[in-house]
């Protein structure tokens, strides 16, 4: 049977009939019958349709271009191994605190993610319309958890979801950011008194940031209604808040001069008022900062600010409790993005970008952050019932890159779990090592055999050399006479025999030691 | 507001409209016109300015798994991946969505139940349908020549959703394959045994699993005398042979679909046949079927395959069905389906549904689809079907009265008395420092004692 290549079916159909010219002999004949790929065409008109149809295919195949859409990638097994690794460390954290999991669909209707992201939202994944509701990928796993509490009207919920997010940002590759990426949230949603919770998130995020071992790290810790206080007594205008707020956002990446110019030059703000904002979010500090701004002679005056200060100071306390505060900063500048945030917010940045030799730092950027929000459920609400929630989101594809640029080129994981390869030295056993390996299988050994009838030995050794597979299970005519298995281990070479009838135990046995 | 309201009973209608087209299968360009029309209606209605829209629910087809459900993925997802670990296979993940280009062509007339993207300026997108293209895909951008994997993922498919079935529109698939140039038949027999292993550890009750060969089938047609044009759509009618009588079934193809009477009754010989290797014994005696050189490969290949069942010890589960003749355009060889031969039912309800829980093959053409010259990698696999899965387990812990631990806390800390909050953070630091799970709770004591019979901990702390 001759193949044509792969050219799709109705294609290799349509080319077919029009190169043939009715009433031809045998024109019932003509029309493919395709076996998954494999056509059995008619022989004369097989060689003219065939040269036809190469020019057809490789001027179609030049088109196409196989890769994953902008912004996007494949994760292969090294790569899994790593995020496996990470993420099971930071579930058991959650699980440690007492949160359950939840998981929700990848996209929302519209309406749900409509004007919950500011001007973000141009940056959602549109699903096309065709003809049934209107949706949307989710940008956070935020919003998707606020509509999950109104929908099943949960007054109080601990909960984690990990889980993908899509956002049509600038991908940038070194800087581990993409628009397919893994969200790791932490919510606690319910009313209780003030601050715990909020310092439980923080404690969180330390324990997590500590046992990654990403370096040293810093929790910077704001809160919205101090912003919104010092923007007031500063004399912002109202309709500027939100504009100021992400200009002040940026004095982690450009200098005050350039915020500066920003919010005089670009927002046409006074320059008094500038300078006293600038004045006020140069500051950060630990507790003592918030004692301090709570005897600020025009903070004091602001009912917001003071309300957003004495809960920091409280916060501060619960910390000290925690034992964390020598990780947590107040930073006057910390304004992050979002819109929906209501409290305290809060960033954790790592201190030093590790970096390989010569190449640039991985750049600045939080690898966790979170804050409260207690408007966002009752957006969903009908009656407009609130339910107060707090939490935090591990930024975990900045943590893969690093680990990943950390480890050596050289150094190698092993991708399976894989604990014996059942073998054998000589040909015509292959029915030997198939009731071999299904006996280890069913006993809940990992154990792989080569896919064919009589691999040589070499090859059978080198494979467990590649793979990183510790044991091999070899059986020849000596074995079988004698009734047992020659266990071989491939770092050392040492060859035992095993009586066929422990070679279950002996290999549990030698793997739970190593 | 009363055209308000007119222009939203228009939209309404129209809505059904398509619906009710869609339903019936009118022709693409009818239901075209119907939806552009649908679409001018709803631009027309436009934005909703200031009114609050309280939509609570999730996209129709789609839900959340709330922690109990969390809690029996996680389970069932345990046994399936140590499973795939014990087979020695590597792990992979692929983005949600695909170029639009790499999903078109590969799932014949079910193209139409692909999630497309926006046309948002960028590139044509689509939300993958199932793991096997992506994976063909995967292999032939990275060149791969060989590789055994696993992917658990979901993938989105605008079906009619029959959520009391367990059929969603965004659901859970569990894939194993194996790709390369390997010695006949051991891979295939591997996956076989994989299923075994996996449905056996998940105690769903007594199962099967069909085997069968597109090359048999294809050859079976030949030699009955089906038109080669009318293939696939008996095929597909074959495929129904689970849900319907052999009656319905030959009436569709002598009815709808213009089969001769003669032709069906040959095709009804055939597939009315299930057996063990002895099946394949006699077919491959069979005078008609023995001089069709397609149907000899297939019944050959099937030989060897229930030898190494043999080794592998799992026949008792396995059945030759010459109806098997399962959905997708891509397998080219040997095709598995497994039952589960008693589905448990609550009190009431209907049946969960005559239906597969795993199925696969062979598929050798797929990835030479994508590799610009053309290059073949032989792959077999199987599929986990696992959102049935779930609905079995957590209806049996229902039955059971089990009661899914959703938490795993394990301490609860008490306090007595409002004073002792400082102390009791403190003490709660401590313990989550040295890895012990603990829940702060703020109530009264006999509120938590009551709480803490209800959830299991296995201590309390006082």
């Amino acid at each position: 049977m001759q193949r044509l290549g792969p050219l799709s079916r109705e294609a290799w159909a349509t080319l077919t009939l029009q190169l043939l010219r009715p009433p031809c002999a045998g024109a019932s004949l003509l029309s493919p019958r395709v076996l998954g790929g494999l056509v059995q065409p008619p022989a004369r008109e097989f060689a003219e349709a065939r040269l036809k149809i190469q020019l057809e295919s490789d001027k179609e195949k030049s088109n196409f271009v196989i890769k994953t859409p902008k912004g996007t990638r494949d994760l292969n097994p090294q790569q899994m191994a790593i995020r496996e690794k990470i993420l099971n460390a930071v579930i058991r954290c959650f699980k440690c605190h007492g949160a359950k999991g939840l998981d929700t669909p990848v996209f929302e209707l519209k309406e749900v993610l409509t004007e919950k992201y500011g001007e973000n939202s141009r940056l959602i994944y549109d699903l096309k319309d065709q003809g049934g509701e209107l949706l949307a990928l989710r940008y956070d796993l935020t919003v998707p958890f606020a509509r999950y509490l109104a929908m099943n009207k949960i007054k109080k919920m601990k909960r984690y979801h990990i889980g993908k997010v899509w956002r049509r940002e600038n991908p940038s590759i070194n800087q581990g950011r993409y628009r397919e990426f893994c969200q790791c949230d932490f919510d606690i949603a319910g009313q209780f008194d003030p601050m715990i919770p909020d310092a439980e998130c923080l404690k969180i995020i330390y324990e997590i940031l500590n046992t990654l071992q990403l370096g040293d790290f810093l929790i910077k810790v704001n809160d919205r209604r101090i912003l919104d206080g010092m923007f007031a007594v500063c004399g912002v205008p109202e309709n500027k808040f939100r504009f100021v707020c992400s200009s002040v956002d940026k004095l982690g990446k450009m200098s005050w001069k350039d915020v500066r110019e920003e919010m005089v030059g670009k927002m046409g703000l006074a320059s008094e008022v500038a300078d006293c904002i600038g004045d006020y979010i140069q500051q950060h500090g630990g507790g003592s900062l918030v004692e301090q701004l709570l005897q600020d002679p025009k903070l004091s005056q602001n009912k917001l600010a003071l309300e957003g200060l004495r809960d920091l100071k409280l916060l501060f306390e619960y910390l000290t409790l925690f034992g964390i505060t020598e990780k947590i900063i107040f930073d006057l500048s910390l304004a992050r993005g979002l819109d929906y945030y209501t409290g305290v917010i809060y960033e954790a940045v790592l201190l030093q970008a590790p970096t390989r030799q010569g190449e640039e730092p991985l750049g600045v950027g939080s690898v966790a952050a979170g804050g409260r929000y207690d408007d966002l459920v009752g957006m969903f609400d009908p009656k407009g019932r609130k339910v107060p929630c707090v939490g935090l989101s591990i930024g975990v594809e900045r943590i893969f890159s690093i680990v990943e640029q950390r480890m050596e080129a050289t150094e190698k994981i092993q991708m399976t779990e894989t604990q014996v390869l059942v073998a054998a030295a000589q040909k015509n056993f292959l029915k030997e090592r198939m009731k071999l390996i299904a006996e280890l299988w069913d006993a809940g050994i990992k154990a792989e055999m080569l896919y064919k009838k009589d691999p040589s030995f070499l090859s059978q050794l080198h494979y467990c050399e590649e793979t990183g597979i510790p044991l091999v299970a070899i059986i020849g005519e000596r074995e079988l006479k004698d009734g047992v298995i020659k266990l071989r281990s491939v770092a050392s070479r040492e060859e035992v025999d095993i009586k066929r009838e422990n070679i279950v135990t002996e290999i549990q046995r030698r793997t739970c030691e190593s | 507001m009363a055209d308000r309201a007119a222009l939203e009973e228009a939209v309404r209608l129209q809505g059904e409209r398509v619906r009710g087209l869609k339903l019936q299968k009118a022709g693409a360009e009818l239901i075209e016109e119907e939806v552009s029309k649908l679409l001018k209606l709803k631009a027309e209605l436009g934005s909703d300015e200031g009114k609050q829209k309280f939509v609570l629910k999730t996209p129709k087809g789609t839900r959340d798994y709330s922690p109990r459900q969390m809690a029996v993925r996680e389970k069932v997802f345990d046994v399936i991946i140590s499973c795939f670990k014990r087979h020695g296979a590597e792990v992979i993940d692929t983005p949600v969505f695909e170029l639009k280009e790499t999903l078109t062509g590969k799932y014949g007339e079910d193209s139409k139940l692909i999630y497309d993207l926006k046309d948002q300026g960028g590139e044509l997108l689509a939300l993958r349908y199932d793991l096997t293209v992506p994976f063909a895909r995967y292999l032939a951008m990275n060149k791969l020549t060989n590789i055994k994997r696993y992917h658990i993922a979901k993938v989105y498919r605008r079906d009619n959703p029959a959520m009391t079935r367990g059929r969603y529109r965004e659901f859970y698939q569990c894939d194993f394959d194996i790709a390369g140039q390997f010695d006949p038949m051991i891979p295939d027999a591997e996956c076989l045994k994989i299923i075994c292993e996996i449905l056996s550890a998940l105690q769903l009750g007594d199962f099967l699993i069909k085997v069968n060969d597109r090359r048999i089938l294809d050859g079976m047609f030949n030699v009955c005398g089906v038109p080669d044009s009318k293939f696939r759509t008996i095929c597909s009618s074959v495929d129904k042979l689970d849900k319907m009588s052999w009656e319905d079934v030959k009436n569709e193809m002598v009815e709808e679909k213009g089969l001769a009477s003669e032709v069906a009754d040959l095709i009804g010989a055939y597939v009315k046949q299930h057996g063990g290797v002895s099946l394949v014994e006699q077919l491959l005696q069979d005078p008609k079927l023995s001089q069709n050189k397609l149907a000899l490969e297939g019944l050959g290949d099937l030989k060897l395959l229930f030898e190494y069942l043999t080794l592998f010890g799992i026949t008792e589960k396995i059945t030759f069905d010459l109806s098997l003749a399962r959905g997708l355009d891509y397998y080219t060889g040997v095709i598995y389906e497994a039952v589960l031969l008693q589905t448990p039912t609550r009190q009431g309800e209907e049946p969960l549904g005559v239906g597969s829980v795993a199925a696969g093959g062979r598929y050798d053409g797929l990835v030479g689809m994508f590799d610009p010259k053309g290059r073949k990698v032989p792959c077999v696999g199987l599929s986990i079907g696992v959102e049935r899965i779930f609905s079995i387990v957590e209806q049996r812990m229902e039955a059971s009265e089990e009661k899914v631990r959703t938490t795993e806390t394990q301490v609860l800390v008490a306090a007595a008395q409002k004073k002792l909050l400082e102390e009791r953070l403190k003490l709660v630091a401590e313990l989550w420092d040295r890895g012990i799970k603990v829940d702060i709770r703020k109530e009264n004591l006999v509120e938590e004692i009551r709480r803490r019979t209800s959830q299991y901990p296995p201590h309390l702390l006082n």
